[in-house]
């Protein structure tokens, strides 16, 4: 129920989100089986928001621990090179999930040293990665795009299980795996302890440095998976545009979802259902037939209205006029009750 | 030497040890036809570099530059070709579009309390996509005032050209400096960078302080996007894309700390030349890819806050044996 409760605001936007969309474009909702295949709208946004999805996994928990990832889309370049680079060198298919995985492991370690050993601040210790980390994904392909033709990578993009998309799977499955991992244990609620105040948490006995080590590697973790999706999706790596600026999406899914960028507590669910919001915003855009010259204006636009929506200053506000009105009706003057505190 | 210039001789010593060695390999580069280049090259960067130190030292962060020059240019290309204004008269309407945009989003920071890094990513999205809306080709500028602006420049001794927009960066950087360390709205945002608890007790506007500062970054990237747009003679929406983030990387390569309250303007032209520099040595040498710019920019950055948190670590030591000895002087 409290997992409702907190989730209620997203489904709504989503939910009136979806509705706008449906006025424009009536068959929004349908699903057709097309060749065993579930094929719609709603599949391709379950399936274009793969990359944003998983990226999104890994920053909620960074940004539940005051931190921040901007390294992510890099790393899915890197990922996504090592992947190509493997799969063309007579790599198995194990063995070049396994080398990408841990390219992106890697990433996630070397963010979390700087930031848990070192000291630096998550913005800066992450943005060295992002600067760096795309001259070393081309250092990987060499400059070029490189190409590769292995079926069984590629069914990791493109392919489907059950007649649904195998990214979108991909997706759930990494989600509901960390979400139980951090549910069902108590370290969600230990790196809620690390956001809320690190020098705390360590006194009262949790490894705040290994702690947040583990959440900048999983994060690097998600953005390998995320980037091994992206290069099989267009059977080959593009070290330039893979993930490109996915990052910010990522943090603003994290935003829309609710968790605040100051750390503390945080909803894996809530986050996903903002990054289904902005997929939904960016094929919403397409399919009410906006020229694609208005997306970015219309996406800026309906991410400033939920923003002020959920802006705290604005609840308070709200809650203020509320408890104002309810004064009224009771009849209570607000001097007596002034007094009374 | 006062522990808080450590960072700033730290970058200057730096850039001269950089220059120093490229000198050493190539001769030339120590020609003021280099340098006049090394400043035209970087105009446009050190200009909206010189907006986000002020962001920065007020503990904000401003992601929508990249996206406001591109817009910038895109609409004087297309008040140019539409239009018969002149180009003047299109620069003071685009000034004050950006500045109101950033006075705009400034507000919301203050009114909403949302950090500055969402709101200003949300300006990002639009002033992009309002450069779209304009148009979605690359549209070319030809006036011969443009002309007249480009061609401008004052012949150093040896050559070398110090161009109009190299100038402007030069003043702007100027003009930053006393905005920030010899002003009361500077003193303000030093306070707001510090602590915004502690700034308001200090009698500090924050809400006014909070636009202001949004309005001057918007501000600088205008201007930034009349210095781009003589530089590449045309208004494309795709074009300055990332910028945002090459200019805080300068910013803090400059020594201004990113939690704010500390550092130098002047330290930002220091690190957007830096910066340059490598780009000119990797230009010289030839074999280098260009990949090697992003790797060798990120292990300096990564250099230089080593640096600036080792000489926190050893001022904080030094300081805290200072104030011991004055106790025991005092005891």
């Amino acid at each position: 129920m409290t997992v409702l409760r907190r989730i209620a605001p997203q489904l709504v936007t989503l939910a009136a989100l979806v509705a706008l969309v449906t006025l424009f474009f009536p068959d929004f909702l349908r699903i057709e089986v097309v060749d065993g295949r579930f094929v719609g709208p709603v599949m391709d946004i379950a399936k274009r928001g793969a990359q944003v999805g998983l990226l999104t996994v890994g920053m909620t928990l960074v940004v539940a621990t005051r931190g921040i990832d901007l390294s992510v889309g890099t790393v899915m370049a890197i990922s996504g090179a090592v992947a190509a680079w493997a799969i063309t060198h007579d790599v198995s298919l194990a063995g070049t999930l396994a080398l990408a995985l841990t390219a992106g492991a890697a990433a996630g370690l070397w963010n979390g040293c700087l930031v848990a050993l070192v000291g630096i601040q998550p913005i800066v210790a992450t943005l060295i990665l992002m600067t760096s980390g795309r001259g070393i994904a081309q250092l990987i392909t060499e400059g070029r795009i490189l190409t590769f033709s292995n079926e069984g990578l590629a069914f990791l993009g493109s392919g489907d299980l059950l007649g649904i998309p195998v990214p979108a799977l991909i997706w759930f499955a990494a989600a509901l795996a960390i979400a139980l991992l951090m549910r069902r244990t108590a370290l969600g609620l230990l790196v809620e302890a690390v956001g809320v105040n690190r020098s705390a948490s360590a006194l009262a006995g949790v490894n705040a440095a290994v702690l947040l080590v583990a959440v900048y590697v999983a994060s690097g973790l998600c953005a390998g998976l995320a980037g091994i999706v992206s290069a099989a999706d267009i059977r080959g790596a593009d070290a330039n545009n893979a993930g490109l600026w996915l990052e910010l999406d990522a943090i603003l899914a994290v935003v829309i979802g609710g968790n605040s960028l100051l750390g503390g507590r945080f909803s894996i669910a809530a986050s996903l259902i903002g990054a289904l919001i902005i997929q939904t915003i960016d094929t919403g855009i397409l399919l009410a037939g906006f020229p694609s010259e208005y997306n970015l204006v219309i996406k800026a636009a309906l991410v400033l209205v939920i923003l002020v929506l959920q802006s705290p200053n604005l609840a308070h506000q709200w809650r203020t006029v509320g408890r104002a009105a309810r004064r009224r009706r009771e009849g209570v003057p607000l001097s007596a009750k002034a007094q009374g505190q | 030497m006062n522990p808080r210039l450590y960072p700033l001789a730290a970058t200057i010593a730096i850039f001269a040890l950089a220059w120093a060695i490229c000198v050493m390999q190539f001769p030339t580069m120590l020609s003021t036809r280099v340098v006049g280049n090394l400043l035209t090259d970087n105009a446009y960067l050190g200009i909206v570099a010189v907006g986000m130190t002020i962001v920065i030292l007020s503990g904000g962060i401003d992601l929508s530059v990249g996206s406001v020059i591109a817009f910038s240019g895109v609409f004087i290309a297309v008040m140019l070709r539409d239009t018969n204004l002149h180009p003047l008269v299109v620069f003071v309407l685009l000034l004050a579009v950006t500045t109101a945009f950033g006075a705009a989003m400034g507000g919301l920071i203050h009114a909403l309390a949302m950090p500055p890094f969402i709101v200003t990513l949300a300006g990002m999205f639009l002033m992009r996509g309002l450069a779209y809306m304009l148009t979605i080709d690359s549209v070319p500028i030809n006036h011969p005032f443009y002309d007249l602006l480009d061609g401008a420049y004052w012949l150093m001794p040896g050559k070398g050209r110090l161009t109009l927009i190299g100038a402007a960066m030069l003043v702007a950087v100027a003009v930053g400096m006393v905005v920030a360390h010899r002003t009361r709205f500077g003193a303000s945002v030093f306070a707001l960078g510090g602590g915004e608890a502690t700034a308001r007790l200090m009698g500090v506007r924050v809400g006014r302080t909070t636009v202001a500062i949004y309005a001057f970054s918007g501000l600088m990237a205008g201007l930034s996007g009349i210095v781009f747009s003589i530089y590449t003679k045309s208004g494309y929406p795709l074009a300055t894309v990332g910028t945002e983030l090459t200019a805080i990387a300068a910013v803090v390569i400059g020594g201004t700390l990113l939690t704010g309250g500390a550092g130098f303007v002047f330290g930002t032209l220091i690190g957007v030349l830096t910066m340059g520099l490598i780009q000119t040595y990797i230009v010289f040498d030839g074999t280098l890819s260009s990949w090697w710019t992003k790797i060798i920019i990120g292990l300096l950055l990564l250099a230089f806050i080593l640096l600036q948190k080792s000489l926190l670590r050893l001022s904080a030591i030094g300081g805290g044996r200072a104030t011991r000895s004055r106790n025991e002087a005092a005891a």
